[in-house]
């Protein structure tokens, strides 16, 4: 089997670079104030939805600190006004804007911009 | 001016940490030279590296850290030479650089002694990551070990060892353990507790040779006995690095170090030594808090100020890590013309404690503590700030007899404002109180982050946690524990709101009574609040739950989950033992009986759960909430039943229990136990709430806890009849769910409640406050709301449509992996 690629490398996908927008899923499969894992060739990538805020926001799904495949299940909330996910495993959090760890000296995550049309989620990758 | 730091350890890093916070970044041109592969970590924690902490978890300071405030860090460079004439240094890289001032901070090395076979495999030091990376390789390969020296940090390297699973001796050479620190008496506590741990101690053995053919097999001894091995820590003091110091012609001490002067100044020009290499008075300081003193006498040098001293430091410790309390402070042995010393000795219990007092009775000049030493703080304090002792000198380690909080020693508040509450970071009372005062701090956090206590050892964090209180009191501020950024109410005003504006979901709460979008504290906590008040299905709002609570079932390594379904009071049939059995196989579940006599089966991906429980719920299982904090397990035991000493039935009675409160959940996870009789075989005295038969009833405990910091459960009423005892049960239980912090145990609830046990007591027994009966209504709801959640998923295609790992595929994760273990799978260890 393909080895999944892991994202280790810290990257923020800005909107201007974008090369392929993927069509993820409908709106309504997200849940709500949640997340979700999206499938993307070899990659997982996390997408939430901040339904109250009306954002999106995407990541790796890999929790860098034990290198588990998991952020997409973790809890959403923000922090003063950055919108973060906090790692089901140890609780760490993670910005979903710059991908910087919170709350303890973690490596960053890889971020990607999310756009919704005609009730579609869709993410963007730069190649 | 260009400054150069040979050594980037602890002190090292202390000295560049102080200069950047004393002048800013850029003041002067640093540059250190480090000849580890890593930036400078924290020793003293070292041993946290075989729990988990990480490499990375034990820095300093990042490498960025440096870069940020304009520090050149040279790592994995050793400096071999120095040039005083022309004020250079050389590398082993052959670079050279030139400095105005030079600072040595080499620290030290293990000292091994000369008995032959040292140079053989298996045989380490304890210093360094790379050293403690060895001994956790070698030591997989095999099952017994010892460490040389039954010093201080022997002793933390031999709970290491025992914690990697080890067979572990101890060897030391002199009649007993910690001589340096330790009395007789104290040693020999300090000896039975740590066998009762199971580590084996050989006190007088002299080492004669390292046995074994290439690797070591074996000790010798002097005396001619031996003891097989297969490894062997050395851990026999220390020598100080002053190796480059020698060379290039500084004075080095007659045993070694570099001498310095009351300045840290070392006998040539512009050349100081700080931490462990540096020999002040003919002492070597084996801690890194002289070592802290030392790096700002040096800086006040550089400042050109000039004035403070290094005149000797106290060398009082608290054992960490070893599983046993041990302290000495000030000076434990004394000489008795001038002092006179109390004892207290509890060889059941374990427990010796001895303090020296002067002659006239006034002052404390130091002491020992083994078994317990939750005094040594205050104990310290009295001997650094001279304090006056009370009438009575034996209450400070008796504790205060007839009532009273708090025993003789009074609390923070009697010290005085110069008392040093943080030693290795030299911070005063009065510097926390000012901190607290001008910041505006309402947290330990940033009493952290502006005064650096507590950020060492950590042995003063709850002196400062104290301070912080009092001094917020004393402003007349509330001391109140609001939940987080997006709340400013307790969870127990939460709550109450919630239940009069009859709040159901999270959205309206936060709309209502709260800012911002929420975070991972306040969610939980008020989807705990709402199953305690309206015990609705909880996953009409999963996302606000913790992911246990969100599928139901516990994450394990990896990101497989584990089942564990309800066996009420541990009873099984065959029949259903058969069919957890056949599920089990047919999904290929890793299986085990739990703590909880009941059985756990694990490695289910998500997508597996909903068909697994239907399975199970088709065989009449229920779900075990072992996800949620709820109620757990009630455990029992055989009882009149079958047992001989039995006096009622316990396992009838722990199932009627178990049925009455399953799916209740609360603040933190709850269980309970029955026992039969008096031998207390289902250990309910150590649970949230336990009952004992006795022959005229039954026996109420509560707010016993295992876990990290055991607790016996306490008897709330005695010889009650079932009806009576539920009735008491209701009260309390729902009282707890009212009134306690999110993620607070019934024990330290309890604690924490003023009046403690008597007023519970008057609360649920003799229903003081008047709420017993509108508790035991208030738990009848929840009660008669119960529906187990698996059987309500497993019917609910809408439901099942959450248990997937992707949303826009059927695949199943590919990341997961596993490999096998005594004949069943387990998932691959997340450290490879
Ligand atoms: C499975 C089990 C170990 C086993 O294989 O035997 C277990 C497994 C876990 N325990 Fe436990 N505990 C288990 C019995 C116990 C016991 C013994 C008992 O209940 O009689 C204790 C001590 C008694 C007590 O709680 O007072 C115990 C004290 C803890 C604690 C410490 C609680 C405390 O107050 O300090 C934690 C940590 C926590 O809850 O925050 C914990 C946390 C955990 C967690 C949930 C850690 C986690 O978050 O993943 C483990 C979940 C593994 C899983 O998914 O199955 N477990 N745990 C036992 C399940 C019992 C059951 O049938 O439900
Ligand atoms: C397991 C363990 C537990 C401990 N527990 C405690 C405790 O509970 N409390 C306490 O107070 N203390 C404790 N200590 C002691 C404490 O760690 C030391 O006092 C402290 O690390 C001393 O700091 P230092 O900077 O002087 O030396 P070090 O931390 O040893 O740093 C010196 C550094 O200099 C480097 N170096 C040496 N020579 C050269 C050279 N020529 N060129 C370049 N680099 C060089 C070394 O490689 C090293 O990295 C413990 C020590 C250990 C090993
Ligand atoms: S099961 Fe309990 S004791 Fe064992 S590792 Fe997990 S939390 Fe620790
Ligand atoms: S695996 Fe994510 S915080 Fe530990």
């Amino acid at each position: 089997m393909e080895e999944i690629i892991a994202l280790k490398e810290h990257m923020v996908e800005e909107a201007g670079n974008i090369k392929t927008w993927f069509k993820a899923a409908a709106v309504e499969d997200f849940p709500e104030n949640g997340g979700a894992c999206v499938k993307y060739k070899d990659l997982q990538i996390a997408v939430f939805n901040f339904t109250r805020k009306k954002e999106w926001y995407a990541c790796q799904n890999l929790c860098p600190h034990k290198m588990q495949m998991i952020l997409s299940r973790g809890m959403i909330g923000t922090q003063g006004e950055e919108p973060k996910v906090a790692c089901p495993y140890h609780k760490r959090t993670f910005s979903l804007k710059s991908g910087e760890c919170l709350n303890a000296e973690e490596h960053k995550i890889a971020t990607f911009p999310v756009k919704i049309e005609d009730g579609y989620v869709y993410i963007g990758f730069s190649k | 001016m260009r400054i150069i730091i040979v050594g980037n350890g602890m002190v090292g890093y202390k000295f560049c940490e102080k200069i950047v916070a004393k002048f800013g970044p850029g003041k002067f041109d640093i540059v250190v030279y480090g000849e580890e592969p890593r930036p400078a970590y924290d020793r003293v924690h070292l041993s946290e590296y075989f729990s988990g902490s990480t490499a990375d978890d034990l820095l300093m300071a990042p490498a960025s850290w440096y870069q940020e405030n304009q520090i050149k860090l040279v790592t994995g460079e050793m400096v071999t030479e120095i040039d005083a004439e022309k004020k250079t240094i050389q590398t082993h890289k052959g670079t050279t650089d030139s400095y105005d001032k030079l600072i040595l901070a080499t620290g030290s090395s293990p000292f091994v002694p000369p008995v032959p076979g040292v140079d053989k495999d298996g045989v380490f030091v304890y210093r360094t990551i790379e050293d403690l990376n060895d001994i956790i390789n070698y030591g997989e390969k095999i099952k017994k070990a010892a460490v040389m020296g039954g010093g201080l940090l022997g002793l933390e390297a031999a709970k290491a060892l025992l914690d990697m699973g080890l067979e572990t001796h101890v060897i030391e050479f002199a009649p007993r353990l910690m001589p340096r620190q330790l009395d007789e008496a104290g040693s020999s506590i300090l000896k039975s507790k740590l066998e009762s741990l199971g580590i084996k101690i050989h006190t007088q053995k002299n080492t004669s040779e390292i046995a074994g053919n290439g690797k070591v097999t074996a000790l010798s001894y002097a005396d001619g006995s031996e003891l097989d091995i297969e490894m062997l820590v050395i851990s026999a003091g220390i020598r100080p690095r002053d190796e480059v110091a020698q060379k290039s012609g500084i004075e080095i001490g007659p045993r070694g170090g570099i001498v310095v002067d009351n300045y840290m100044k070392t006998s040539l020009n512009d050349i100081f030594a700080i931490g462990e290499c540096a020999l002040h008075d003919n002492m070597i300081y084996g801690l890194v808090a002289p070592g802290y003193e030392m790096a700002e006498v040096v800086i006040d040098q550089i400042a050109g100020e000039g004035t403070r001293e290094f005149t000797g430091f106290d060398m009082s410790t608290k054992l960490k890590l070893i599983g046993v309390d041990v302290a000495s402070f000030g000076d434990p042995f004394t000489d008795p013309e001038i002092s006179h010393t109390i004892v207290l000795e509890d060889k059941i219990k374990g427990i010796y404690k001895r303090i020296n007092v002067t002659r006239d009775g006034k002052n404390l000049l130091g002491g020992i503590l083994v078994g317990e030493a939750s005094e040594y703080n205050m104990l310290l304090q009295m001997v650094q700030n001279s304090m006056v002792l009370p009438p009575n000198p034996e209450d400070l380690i008796l504790g205060a007899r007839g009532g009273g909080e708090g025993g003789a020693l009074g609390g923070v508040e009697s010290l005085p404002d110069e008392a040093q509450i943080c030693s290795c970071e030299n911070i005063s009372k009065g510097d926390i109180v000012k901190c607290i005062t001008e910041e505006e701090i309402t947290d330990i956090g940033q009493i952290k982050k502006s005064t650096k206590a507590c950020t060492g050892c950590g042995g003063c964090t709850p002196l400062v946690a104290d301070l912080l209180k009092l001094t917020l009191e004393a402003q007349g501020k509330v001391v109140k524990k609001t939940l987080c950024e997006h709340f400013d109410y307790t969870r127990q005003e939460l709550f109450d709101l919630i239940k009069i504006n009859n709040i159901q979901s999270y959205d309206k709460l936060l709309d209502k009574h709260g800012k911002g979008d929420g975070c991972e504290i306040c969610k939980p906590a008020a989807a705990s609040m709402f199953a305690s008040i309206w015990n609705e299905m909880i996953l009409k709002q999963d996302t606000i739950q913790d992911t246990n609570d969100r599928f139901l079932a516990n994450i394990q390594r990896g990101g497989t989950y584990s089942v564990i379904p309800r066996i009420p009071g541990g009873e099984i049939t065959p029949d259903k033992l058969i069919a957890i059995g056949r599920i089990a196989k047919k999904y290929d579940l890793y299986t085990k009986i739990t703590g909880g006599q009941r059985i756990d089966l694990l490695g289910a991906r998500v997508e597996q759960l909903p068909e697994i429980w239907e399975e199970l719920v088709a065989e009449g299982f229920e779900s075990g909430h072992a996800y949620g904090k709820a109620l757990r397990t009630v455990k029992s035991c055989v009882g009149s039943t079958w047992c001989r000493y039995g006096v009622q039935d316990s396992v009838t009675f722990s199932l009627e229990i178990e049925n009455r409160y399953k799916g209740l959940r609360s603040p933190h996870k709850l269980k309970s136990a029955v026992s039969g009789c008096i031998r207390e075989c289902a250990e309910a005295q150590s649970k949230d709430f336990g009952i004992i038969a006795t022959e005229k009833g039954w026996n109420l405990y509560v707010c016993g806890n295992g876990g990290a910091r055991p607790q016996h459960a306490q008897l709330l009423a005695a010889d009650i009849d079932k009806e009576t005892c539920v009735k008491y049960i209701d009260r309390f239980l729902m009282y707890y769910i009212k009134t306690a912090e999110p993620l607070q145990r019934t024990a330290t609830w309890l604690n924490k409640l003023e009046g403690g046990l008597d007023y519970l007591k008057e609360v649920v027994v003799h229903d003081s406050l008047g709420i017993g009966e509108q508790l035991e209504q208030d738990m009848q709801l929840l009660i008669d709301k119960y529906e187990c959640e698996w059987k309500k998923v497993v019917e609910s295609p809408e439901l099942r449509k959450k248990f997937k790992h992707f949303i826009n595929s059927d695949e199943q994760d590919p990341a997961l992996k596993f490999e096998s273990s005594r004949e069943q799978k387990v998932p691959v260890d997340w450290n490879k």
